[in-house]
């Protein structure tokens, strides 16, 4: 049957670009190798280190002792019912979800310029696969994190269940849209390479990880921080810590411009991802 | 039956290359503020590829020649999807797999074992396909011993020969292959061409073959495409076609054209070959000395530098080589410098020179393959069947009776 003759089986047609599109087929036909990427990323990290895995847990661990020594003593900070430690360490865990997601995306097509120039796939499996590794490193904390609540007698409400899952899927939704547009943006203007840093630095102190945005008085002052997207994540994450519901102002606004993000890093890079092999 | 490969009306437009390949913004700026005062250039574009036609059958290997900077390769990263064509449309029938580089995605960290899955897979392969193949894909490499060692401790020429293991057994219809023979040993060449040749020849696979060694050209495919400056000149039979490239070549003086070596540190920017009497030349008599003159422009290169010659007997392969380094002493930004070839060795034939600058490091500043021919007519020379082979050495043995 004409079926199985593997000159039917598959048509490729190579033209100018033109048009927009996911390309979710494709990417569905390429999916291992996101596994592969992302498996890559993870063994070689951790290659030729004593501690190996336990450098997930250091730094926010090492974040939170910082933090809770500077806060809860020098400048008390009200965080009401949850505990300081938790109330940084919950915000920490987001943060570096954010931070290391977008900076790995970000940087991903430079560290593989050398496979784009001479394979073709899917390019967005190679940011995408970034913030996989991120997700990893994030997961392994977050065991922890689930481990030291009832040590430090937090208790964690049953609507966990749902605000970690969406605290943490709107990071990374946050996430990916600034790391694909900076991946793309990194490959033309290297730029963006030493921006990034400084970047980051801004949004982290925009960002509720060391204090509380209900706690901010003046509500102009509130909701333009509320645009960055890692606070409403943040207020998410928290929510099930505390007996206080999330801001659902933060949450809507913060969803906003995370899908906003996510449209305009998902367009930009489709939209010059072909060019990438001649400019990386 | 459809063809495997249809080319129709491709081109490929390139901004000419600016010192650095990526884009600053301070650049950008700078740039527009310029194009306010002075009107727009139209010259900094060039067409790599222009109107290209072809149509290749299922199970043809083709074989594509042409000097550097002629298109082959960026044909092949066309047709691979690297890089997407300006103008015109490639329609490909069936998976196509591509050797632009063998290795690609190769990890120094990780395993022999690890890498062969990272690069089975983002050549294209399935898990479950390298799964069914791994033993068959480190029996061919040869390096079962160090399979589980990570990849840092291999040898360059394991490397390679994992590599290529790998790519010899994914099952594309149409497999793109570009230069993968000019590294590792003879031995392993040999069984690559082999293997190259049972997996076109028994699964009816269709090759894209771009080379510049001719002999493997001949070998392997039954016609081949001939591009210069990006026009396809001649496709046909792969006889003819290399033999009309080999006319087409530079005799006497090739002087490069400078428009895409402006950005090089150091580039040869002119190769004679000329006789005893320093009379440029390209046609010698036996035994006759021969002289290779380049000129090396330096622009922006403060180390030494190694000039590396190689001689190839036309549709033979390479015969003889020579390196040898000179030191930065001389800041001088032009340098020219003499080889003298053991012409008097050489049996009649027509040869071809390639030139490279490497650096400390083996690695290349600058080259130019098949830079100038030459030839040494039967007739010039003692011999006198016109139809023997020669051979590519002259000298004679020491004879005697015993």
């Amino acid at each position: 049957m004409a079926i199985f003759m593997p000159m039917d089986k598959l048509v490729t047609s190579i033209k100018p670009p033109s048009g927009l599109t996911l390309g979710v087929r494709e990417l569905w036909h390429h999916r291992e190798l996101f596994y592969f990427f992302t498996w890559r990323d993870i063994k070689v990290k951790y290659k030729q280190t004593y501690l190996g895995i336990v450098w997930a847990l250091l730094q926010p661990l090492g974040m939170m002792l910082i933090f809770t020594f500077l806060f809860s003593r020098t400048w008390k900070i009200d965080t009401g019912p949850v505990a300081y430690p938790v109330f940084v360490l919950a915000g920490l865990l987001c943060w570096n979800l954010f931070y290391s997601s977008v900076s790995h995306a970000g940087d991903s097509m430079i560290q593989n310029a050398h496979i784009i120039r001479k394979i073709y796939f899917p390019r967005l499996i190679i940011p995408c696969s970034a913030i996989l590794v991120a997700l990893f490193d994030f997961l392994i904390a977050f065991i922890i994190f689930l481990i030291l609540c009832p040590l430090l007698k937090q208790s964690i409400d049953i609507a966990a269940l749902v605000y970690f899952p969406a605290g943490i899927l709107l990071t990374i939704l946050a996430a990916a849209g600034l790391g694909f547009w900076l991946a793309a943006l990194n490959v033309k203007f290297r730029d963006f390479r030493y921006a990034l840093p400084f970047l980051l630095q801004l949004l982290f102190f925009a960002s509720q990880v060391i204090y509380p945005l209900q706690g901010i008085q003046r509500p102009l002052f509130k909701w333009l921080l509320a645009i960055n997207p890692v606070n409403a994540a943040i207020e998410l994450f928290r929510a099930p810590l505390s007996n206080r519901s999330p801001d659902m102002t933060i949450v809507l606004i913060g969803t906003g411009s995370s899908l906003l993000l996510l449209i305009i890093g998902l367009f930009y890079f489709r939209k010059t991802e072909a060019y990438f092999a001649d400019l990386a | 039956m459809k063809p495997a490969i249809e080319i129709r009306n491709l081109g490929k437009q390139y901004a000419l290359a600016t010192a650095a390949p990526y884009l600053s913004i301070r650049d950008m700026i700078s740039d527009s503020v310029k194009s306010i005062f002075k009107a727009k250039k139209n010259n900094d574009q060039f067409w790599a590829l222009k109107d290209i036609d072809l149509d290749i059958q299922p199970g043809e290997r083709i074989g594509i020649v042409g000097r550097n900077g002629a298109g082959k390769s960026t044909l092949l990263k066309i047709i691979s999807r690297i890089t997407p064509p300006t103008t015109g449309e490639v329609l490909l029938r069936g998976r196509v797999g591509s050797l632009l580089e063998v290795g690609t995605g190769f990890h120094p960290e990780l395993s022999g074992r690890e890498n062969i899955y990272l690069n089975g897979s983002i050549l294209g392969l399935k898990k479950t396909e390298i799964n069914r193949q791994l033993d068959a894909i480190i029996s061919f490499s040869g390096i079962e011993k160090f399979i589980d060692a990570p990849l840092k401790h291999y040898s360059s020429g394991m490397q390679l020969r994992l590599a290529f293991s790998v790519a010899a057994h994914l099952e594309p219809e149409v497999l793109l292959i570009d230069e993968v023979l000019a590294v590792g040993d003879q031995e392993f060449q040999k069984k690559c061409i082999a293997k190259m040749e049972e997996v076109s020849k028994q699964h009816g696979r269709t090759i894209l073959f771009v080379s510049h060694n001719l002999k493997a050209i001949n070998d392997i495919c039954q016609k081949a495409v001939f591009l210069e400056q990006g026009k396809n000149i001649l496709y046909d039979d792969v006889r003819k076609v290399t033999s009309h490239y080999i006319a087409s070549l530079d005799a006497g003086v090739n002087t490069r054209k400078l428009d895409n070596t402006t950005s090089k540190k150091i580039f040869i920017e002119e190769v004679k070959t000329f006789n005893g009497e320093k009379a440029t030349s390209s046609t010698f008599t036996g035994g006759e000395k021969i002289g290779i003159a380049i000129r090396i422009r330096n622009n922006d290169w403060r180390h030494g530098f190694t000039i590396s010659l190689g001689l190839n007997a036309i549709s033979k392969g390479r015969v003889w080589r020579s390196q040898q380094f000179f030191s930065a002493e001389n800041s001088s930004s032009s340098r020219e410098f003499i080889a003298w070839l053991p012409g008097e060795m050489l049996a009649p034939g027509s040869f071809s020179i390639d030139i490279a600058i490497l650096d400390d490091k083996k690695e290349s500043l600058d080259f130019l393959t098949d830079a100038l021919n030459f030839e040494i007519p039967v007739a010039n020379t003692k011999f006198e069947d016109m139809d023997y082979d020669y051979g590519v050495i002259s000298k004679e043995a020491n004879w005697q009776e015993i």
